[in-house]
C-alpha cells in the first residue's frame, strides 16, 4: 500500500502573526515558516504504518509556490520516499483553497493508486479544517476526521475521532482520507544523516494543468483586518480584592 | 432566499444552543428551514420548531443519521440542496466534518467558521489563530457556511414552525460506526456556560484538577483546559479550549496555570470578563486578563473557592 501525506507551508506556529495596515493581508516577509503541525503529526503516523510494514511507500505532496520545497525536503528527511511539487503560484502571498487543493490530491491519487491519504485536521494560517473531507468527497470514499488514534487491519482502519463530547471510533474501508487531530503522535525530528540523504530522495515537480484542474478562488479576499484589542486590565493583590471587583466591577458573580 | 440550518443532533438530542446561535447568525439571509436528521427526528424537530425564525423543519428519521456519520449526512444535504441558496451548520465537530464535504460534492469553496455575516455574499472569519480577521466574498451561487456561535447570542424560543418528514433515498456507504466515549457530567456546556474555569500544566496532575471542579461547582461554571493540560492527562480531549480546541466566549473566564500562548487565546479571548491566576507575573495570559493574580494556584484557588 502507498500512503499520501499532503504538507502545506505555513507560518511557523510559533511566530507572533503581524497585520499590514493597509488591510492587504498578513506580513510574510523574512518571516519563518514551517510544516503545517498537523501534517508533521500525518507524516508520522505514516512512517510508523511503513515501519510496521504495513506501507510500501509514502509520498508528501505540496501545493503552493516553489518555496514549499523546502517544506517537501523536511517531509522527505523525516521518512517520506518521494515528494512532489505541484508549483500552483508564484507568490508567497497567494493561498491556494482547499477546493483546488482537493482536485489536484484527487488526480494525484488517482494516478499514483494510493489507498490511504493522511492529511492534517487544519491548516494553522486560513485555518480552514476542509481538505480533507473535501478530497474524500471527490474520491466518493470514507472519511475519517480529527483521528487521536489509527488502527490498520488489511482493508479496514479503526479510527478514534475527537468529538464535541469526547471521543468517537468508527472503522472505515480503504479507500480512505483520515485527517488527524494533535494527540494521535509525538512527531520525529529528522536527523543530520536524514536531512542529508533527503536531498537525493526525489522530488518531481508538477503544475496545476498536468492534472487538468485551474486554480480559481471562489473566495475574493476583500481585507485583512487586526483584531480588536482588548483593553489592559489590572493586577489584584489578594482574593479579597478579585472577589470584590467581580461583584462590584465587572458584576459577573 | 433560502437558507437550510442542519442543526447538532447527538444521540436524538438537539443542541439547542448551537441552534439558535446559528439561526441567529443567519436570520438576515432568508428564509430558514431547519434540518433534523437522526434516529429519531420526532422530539428534536419539535424543539427546533421553538425557535424564532424558524419557517419549517425538516424532520427525517432513519438509522444511517444517528451517529453523525459524513457520508450519509452529505449525500442527504445534496439530495436536497437545490432548493437552497444557503446551507448553514455551526462549526462544531459534527458541522465541520460534514459541510466541507457537502460543499465539494456541489463544487463549491466551503466557508468555514464564521464570525460575521457583512451581506449576502460577504463574511468575516479568524484566521491564523484569531490574530487576523479576514473579510471574504463568496463568488460560488450556493454558499456553505459553518459558524463560530461563541459569536452570536442565542435567538428566543417563541416560535411553532411546520414540521414536515422526509424520506430519503437508499445510501451506500463504507464507513461504521463502532462506539461513542462520551463523558457524561451535569455541568453546563463548556461552549454555552456563563463561567468558565480551566486548567493549564500549572495544575499539574489529574488529582490536582479537582480544585479546579471545585471551584467550577461553586460557581455553576463550565470547566476547560489547555492542550497541555489535556496532553498531559490531566483533563479529556473534550475540554480543551483553543485553536484547535473549542471556542468560548462566557461572562467569565478563569484561567488557572495557563500561560496564555496564542493558540490558547484564539479560544477564549472574546470572553467578557478574564481572570488570570499564574505565579509567573511575566505569563502572556495577563495581557488579556481584566483582573490578574500573580501567585501560586494551589493556595488562591481554594481561598477564592472558599470565600465565594
Ligand atoms: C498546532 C497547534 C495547535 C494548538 N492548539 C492549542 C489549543 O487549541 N489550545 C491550547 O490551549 N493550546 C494549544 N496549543 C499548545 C500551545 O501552544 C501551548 O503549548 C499550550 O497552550 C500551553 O498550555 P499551558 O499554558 O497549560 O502550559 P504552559 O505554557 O506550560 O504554562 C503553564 C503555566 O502555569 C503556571 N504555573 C505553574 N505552576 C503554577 C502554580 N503552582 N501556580 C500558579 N501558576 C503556575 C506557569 O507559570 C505557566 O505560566 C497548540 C499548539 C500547536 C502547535
Ligand atoms: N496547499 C496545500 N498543499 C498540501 N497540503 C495541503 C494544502 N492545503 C491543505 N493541505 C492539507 O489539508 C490539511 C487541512 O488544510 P485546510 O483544509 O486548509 O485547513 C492540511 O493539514 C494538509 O494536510
Amino acid at each position: 500500500m502507498k500512503i499520501l501525506v499532503p504538507v502545506k507551508r505555513v507560518i511557523d506556529y510559533n511566530v507572533k502573526v503581524r497585520v499590514k495596515t493597509d488591510g492587504s493581508g498578513v506580513d510574510l516577509t523574512n518571516i519563518k515558516m514551517s510544516m503545517n503541525p498537523f501534517d508533521e503529526i500525518a507524516l508520522e503516523e505514516a512512517i510508523r504504518i511503513k515501519e510496521a510494514g504495513k506501507a510500501e511507500e509514502i509520498i508528501a505532496v505540496s501545493v503552493g509556490p516553489s518555496q514549499a520545497q523546502e517544506t517537501l525536503r523536511t517531509a522527505l528527511a523525516m521518512g517520506a520516499d518521494r515528494a512532489i511539487l505541484v508549483e500552483a503560484t508564484d507568490s508567497v502571498n497567494q493561498d491556494i483553497e482547499p477546493l483546488d487543493v482537493a482536485k489536484i490530491l484527487h488526480a494525484i491519487v488517482l494516478s499514483e493508486g494510493t489507498d490511504l491519504i493522511l492529511c492534517g485536521k487544519q491548516a494553522i494560517d486560513n485555518d480552514m479544517n476542509a481538505t480533507a473531507q473535501m478530497l474524500s468527497a471527490l474520491m466518493g470514499c470514507s472519511q475519517a476526521t480529527f483521528a487521536s488514534k489509527i488502527e490498520l487491519a488489511g482493508e479496514k482502519v479503526t479510527v478514534t475521532r475527537e468529538v464535541d463530547g469526547g471521543l468517537q471510533v468508527v472503522s472505515v474501508t480503504l479507500p480512505s482520507v483520515v485527517s488527524v487531530d494533535l494527540r494521535l503522535n509525538e512527531p520525529r525530528y529528522a536527523s543530520l544523516p536524514n536531512i542529508m540523504k533527503a536531498k537525493r530522495k526525489p522530488l518531481e515537480q508538477r503544475i496545476p494543468a498536468d492534472f487538468k484542474v485551474a486554480i480559481k478562488n471562489r473566495l475574493e479576499i476583500i481585507e485583512t483586518n487586526e483584531p480588536p484589542e482588548r483593553q489592559a486590565g489590572i493586577k489584584v493583590s489578594s482574593v479579597d480584592e478579585l472577589i470584590e471587583k467581580l461583584k462590584n466591577d465587572a458584576g459577573v458573580i | 432566499m433560502t437558507v437550510l440550518v442542519i442543526a447538532d443532533i447527538i444521540n436524538d438530542e438537539l443542541s439547542s444552543d448551537q441552534i439558535g446561535k446559528t439561526i441567529a447568525a443567519v436570520s438576515e439571509l432568508g428564509e430558514i428551514t431547519v434540518l433534523c436528521a437522526c434516529k429519531n427526528a420526532g422530539t428534536p424537530a419539535g424543539k427546533a420548531a421553538k425557535f424564532d425564525g424558524v419557517k419549517k423543519v425538516l424532520a427525517v428519521s432513519d438509522e444511517v443519521f444517528a451517529n453523525g456519520i459524513a457520508e450519509s449526512f452529505s449525500s442527504l444535504i445534496v439530495d436536497l440542496a437545490k432548493d437552497f441558496d444557503y446551507i448553514v451548520s455551526a462549526a462544531t465537530a459534527h458541522g465541520k466534518n460534514i459541510l466541507p464535504r457537502v460543499a465539494a460534492l456541489l463544487d463549491v469553496m466551503v466557508i468555514t467558521d464564521i464570525s460575521k455575516v457583512i451581506s449576502n455574499d460577504t463574511f468575516e472569519r479568524p484566521i491564523y489563530a484569531g490574530n487576523a480577521l479576514q473579510v471574504v466574498k463568496s463568488k460560488d451561487s450556493k454558499k456553505i457556511i459553518s459558524i463560530r456561535t461563541a459569536n452570536f447570542e442565542s435567538v428566543s424560543q417563541n416560535n411553532d414552525a411546520p414540521v414536515e418528514n422526509y424520506t430519503c433515498k437508499k445510501m451506500t456507504i463504507s464507513s461504521f460506526w463502532v462506539e461513542d466515549k462520551i463523558q457524561e457530567n451535569d455541568r453546563p456546556e463548556l461552549t454555552s456556560a456563563k463561567v468558565v474555569v480551566s486548567g493549564g500544566r500549572g495544575v499539574g496532575s489529574e488529582e490536582n484538577f479537582e480544585i479546579i471542579e471545585k471551584l467550577a461547582t461553586k460557581l455553576g461554571a463550565a470547566v476547560g483546559a489547555s492542550r497541555a493540560a489535556v496532553d498531559s492527562g490531566f483533563a479529556p480531549n473534550d475540554w480543551q479550549v483553543g485553536q484547535t480546541g473549542k471556542v468560548v466566549a462566557p461572562e467569565l473566564y478563569i484561567a488557572v496555570g495557563i500561560s496564555g500562548a496564542i493558540q490558547h487565546l484564539a479560544g477564549m479571548k472574546d470572553s467578557k470578563v478574564i481572570v488570570a491566576i499564574n505565579k509567573d507575573e511575566e505569563a502572556p495570559i495577563f495581557q488579556v486578563a481584566d483582573y490578574g493574580l500573580v501567585g501560586d494556584l494551589f493556595s488562591i484557588v481554594p481561598d477564592l473557592e472558599e470565600k465565594l
